[in-house]
């Protein structure tokens, strides 16, 4: 966890204070909402269909449990009393009144959180792996630098205007959890054969209409140069991003253009000047956040304890341990994933309630400490393994023991047309009927890891073109109508889907996909090869013969 | 931003145009007295596109009230209710389709 | 339109010279890009200062040879969303060392002074009157800054970096 220091609140404080009065002058016709859309965009405030939707960043996806319990507060106060957590490390409030976001943002300064490039054309939240710092075999706790980059992004003097927005992610880990192959720039935290730390890094990733996958654009850049190469790119991007077609603005499609040689000669050719300037990082700098996060002090405990050992009677806890449990880099210890995807409900809401709960869980089982990943579930990072029955019994009494963590309705979901104003199709009615087609957990568990991402349009904040299955939202003569792919992911080996045949009505889609899973569990050469796997071995045309023969 | 006036307007049927109100986001329509409601059935319903031009004209000129004025399509019942004329705005008019997550 | 310079609304001795227009006999001058480079020569050899409007699509190398007689530098924001003209302020002022004044000019609102100020700019050709007068309050408005630039400021890493060395220094 990061504690803010007197700076970090300052700055704080005086971003509320300046927002307050941006507020005040568009509400008293000071500010045209032409000139007003762009700084309420750069404090995470958008127009959804019934009313404001205001965005709130989790950086790199830690939370307090005293912050977890500011966010259930607005919700309450100054929403509807629930959230929705994103795909991003951000939770969105749908229905806050513009006449109370300083309030509302005020009351989250206190505990440390703030909406700060939460949306508009500026460099986002940056990412991270919800399991950094716990996860075995990290090279290094990416969240350090995460909040470095938090920091020298947050209100960047030169690159606040970019062409469009901008998305760092970082992780530490062979396995990829912070999708970085789909972001503006992705950073691998690892180790030169010099044995220094550094980065690779990689450029130009990302979905929405047209999709690439992110090229490296330097296999190492030494931790010390990490700011000004970053500074590199974007100054090469704030120049000659293209501005003339917001379809055509991100960083992806100036690298496509350029091609990855030249756009990294661009670059290069900036760096030079810039990489002994102020911004070097020098290792005492890193110390000093470093310093600023807390670490619990775990106690030595055993590997099995005695109740765990009791509590592997009970099939339903060790079904949900089975699932929902994970590996911990300290013995006796587990990272715990809390599924926000119970049957039959919108994927990523969390009521107030659950959330005030769960901050007192989190106190009782997880040191205080909450984390928030792009699958839009929420995780405990330290949990003892002889409190796992207990922890379990009260996650359950408040409906978060849904043991379907990665499984096949452990749905990522966009708002779809239910809230969004640029959607062509309801997303949530979806993801909501698929949970229930697969609501058996036996079923789940046989059909084995299966992601399924849903977006409302082809901006794809449900990531569809990288689920195992994906499903779009379009329009056809005023019908809602959804196109379907399969094979993508979003992990190390990232890929996009393939479409597997014309796109059907929404009374069919929860049929299709029903088929789709069953062609696999026909297809597949034995129980462990994945769904993803299936797919990409025979390809796609095994699978549209089966689901299309009889459409 | 291009105003209304020289935007392409071609409507299909009767029309309202509708916004949201800019204190707290609420969804509005355009009245035919110049003044917005919270009730899609005290809109001004608009069946030509001259006519439509004019009302979305008049109303963004209301930049401090409302925000994103638009043309939306309605569907007028035989008893002469005005409903709306899409999944969007029926939306918009009763709400989200899906029950809320519920309280713990 | 209001111009704030050193902090205040100021007069504009610049006049600005259309292109195909008369030069005047002497006074400060400000013209466009491509006069400045068709004419340089005439330009530089009068009396009075010259000052030059750069437009926010073109490189830099152009200019550069000229900026030590260069009296202003206008950079340009087609519309506040367009932010390349921090760019070129940055490089004009770190990496060119351009010491003259640079103006921003366009669409100059209140919300974008301490960005402005922070890439260097130290004069502003201001949309609003009530933005002109809002400046000095506007200005003051942030005591941190996270990032190093150009304009004296330390960062907020720098500043802590400073403040352990002084503790760790006591005896
Ligand atoms: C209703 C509010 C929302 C609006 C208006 C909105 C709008 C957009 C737009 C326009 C894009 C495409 C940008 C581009 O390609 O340049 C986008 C991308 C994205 N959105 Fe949203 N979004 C909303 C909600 C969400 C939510 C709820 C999530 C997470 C669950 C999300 C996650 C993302 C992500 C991850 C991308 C990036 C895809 C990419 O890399 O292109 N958004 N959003
Ligand atoms: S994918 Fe489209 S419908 Fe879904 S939230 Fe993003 S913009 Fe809205």
């Amino acid at each position: 966890m990061y504690a803010y220091d007197e700076l970090d609140r300052t700055l704080l404080h005086e971003r509320v204070s300046e927002f307050r009065d941006q507020v005040k002058r568009r509400l008293s016709g000071e500010l045209t909402e032409d000139e007003f859309k762009m700084l309420r965009l750069q404090n995470g405030v958008y127009l959804q269909l019934h009313a404001y939707m205001f965005r709130v960043a989790i950086p790199y996806g830690t939370l307090s449990s005293q912050q977890l319990r500011a966010l259930a507060k607005v919700a309450r106060r100054y929403d509807r009393g629930y959230g929705h957590f994103t795909t991003r490390q951000n939770i969105q409030y749908n229905w806050i009144k513009l006449s109370e976001l300083p309030d509302a943002l005020a009351d989250l300064a206190e505990v440390g959180i703030h909406a700060m490039q939460t949306s508009g054309n500026n460099t986002r939240n940056v990412t991270s792996d919800q399991w950094a710092g716990v996860a075995p075999g990290e090279v290094d706790d990416p969240r350090i630098w995460s909040e470095l980059l938090r920091q020298y992004t947050t209100l960047h003097p030169e690159f606040s205007f970019l062409p469009r927005k901008f998305k760092i992610a970082i992780t530490a880990s062979a396995h990829d959890r912070a999708a970085i192959k789909i972001h503006d720039i992705g950073l691998r935290l690892h180790k030169n054969e010099a044995g220094e730390l550094g980065f690779e890094v990689l450029v130009g990733g990302g979905l929405g209409r047209t999709p690439f996958i992110a090229k490296t654009i330097k296999q190492f850049v030494h931790r010390r140069d990490i700011l000004s190469y970053v500074e590199a790119i974007m100054r090469v991007y704030n120049q000659y991003g293209r501005r003339d077609n917001i379809y055509k603005a991100r960083i992806k499609i100036l690298v496509h253009e350029l091609g990855i040689d030249k756009f990294a000669g661009e670059v290069e050719e900036e760096w030079r000047h810039i990489r002994d300037s102020a911004l070097a990082v020098e290792d005492a700098a890193i110390d000093e956040i470093r310093a600023r996060f807390t670490y619990p002090t775990y106690e030595k405990q055993p590997h099995m304890p005695d109740e765990l050992k009791q509590a592997a009677h009970d099939p339903l806890f060790e079904r949900w341990r089975r699932n929902s449990v994970f590996t911990h880099k300290v013995q006796g210890y587990s990272i715990v994933t809390i599924s926000l995807k119970p049957v039959g409900a919108p994927p990523g809401d969390a009521t107030a309630d659950q959330m005030d709960v769960l901050a007192d869980i989190a106190e009782r089982y997880s040191f205080g400490e909450i984390r928030v990943g792009h699958e839009q579930n929420l995780a405990l990072p330290h949990v003892a393994k002889r409190d796992l029955p207990a922890l379990w019994k009260a996650l359950d009494r408040i409906g978060l023991a849904t043991p379907n963590v990665n499984l096949v309705s452990d749905i990522i979901a966009c708002p779809g047309l239910d809230y969004c104003a640029l959607a062509n199709a309801r997303s949530i009615p979806i993801a909501q009927e698929l949970t229930r087609r697969f609501a058996n957990h036996d079923t789940a568990d046989l059909i084995g890891r299966l992601h399924i991402n849903i977006s409302g349009c082809i901006n794809a904040c449900g990531h569809h073109h990288v689920g195992h299955i994906g499903i779009l939202g379009v329009e056809k003569n005023g019908e809602e109508f959804y196109q379907i792919t399969i094979g993508g992911r979003a992990d190390e080996q990232a890929e996009m889907g393939t479409l597997i045949g014309p796109a059907v009505p929404y009374a069919e889609v929860a049929d299709v996909v029903e088929d789709i899973v069953e062609a696999y569990l026909a297809l597949r050469d034995s129980g462990e090869e994945l769904f993803v796997d299936t797919v990409k071995r025979l390809g796609v045309e095994p699978f549209r013969e089966r689901v299309y023969a009889t459409r | 931003m291009t105003s209304p006036l020289q935007q392409k307007i071609r409507i299909t049927g009767p029309s309202v145009v509708t916004a949201n109100r800019t204190s707290d986001g609420v969804v509005i329509w355009r009245t035919g007295s110049k003044g917005w409601s919270t009730d899609l059935t005290e809109a001004a319903v608009v069946r030509t596109a001259e006519a439509a031009r004019e009302l979305l004209a008049e109303a963004s000129n209301d930049d401090l009230g409302a925000i994103g004025p638009y043309i939306a399509p309605v569907e007028i019942k035989d008893d002469g209710k005005v409903m709306p004329g899409n999944l969007r705005e029926r939306i918009r008019v009763k709400g989200i389709t899906i029950e809320l997550p519920l309280p713990a | 339109m209001p111009l704030v310079k050193g902090g205040h609304i100021a007069n504009d001795i610049f006049f600005h010279v259309a292109d195909g227009a008369e030069l005047p006999d002497d006074g400060a001058v400000l013209v466009s890009a491509a006069r400045f480079l068709e004419s340089s020569e005439t330009l530089l050899r009068r009396e009075g200062k010259i000052g030059v409007i750069w437009p926010n699509n073109r490189g830099l190398d152009d200019l550069v040879p000229h900026l030590d007689r260069l009296a202003l530098v206008a950079l340009v924001f087609p519309s506040f969303r367009d932010g390349r003209a921090y760019t070129q302020a940055r490089l004009l002022r770190e990496r060119h060392g351009f010491v003259g004044e640079l103006r921003a000019t366009g669409q100059v609102l209140r919300d974008q002074f301490v960005f402005m100020l922070r890439a260097g700019f130290d004069a502003f050709d201001v949309r609003k009157q009530s933005d002109a007068e809002a400046f000095g309050e506007a200005a003051r408005r942030y005591s941190v800054f996270y990032q190093p630039t150009g304009d004296g400021h330390l960062s907020a890493l720098h500043r802590r970096n400073e403040s352990h060395a002084s503790e760790s220094a006591k005896p």
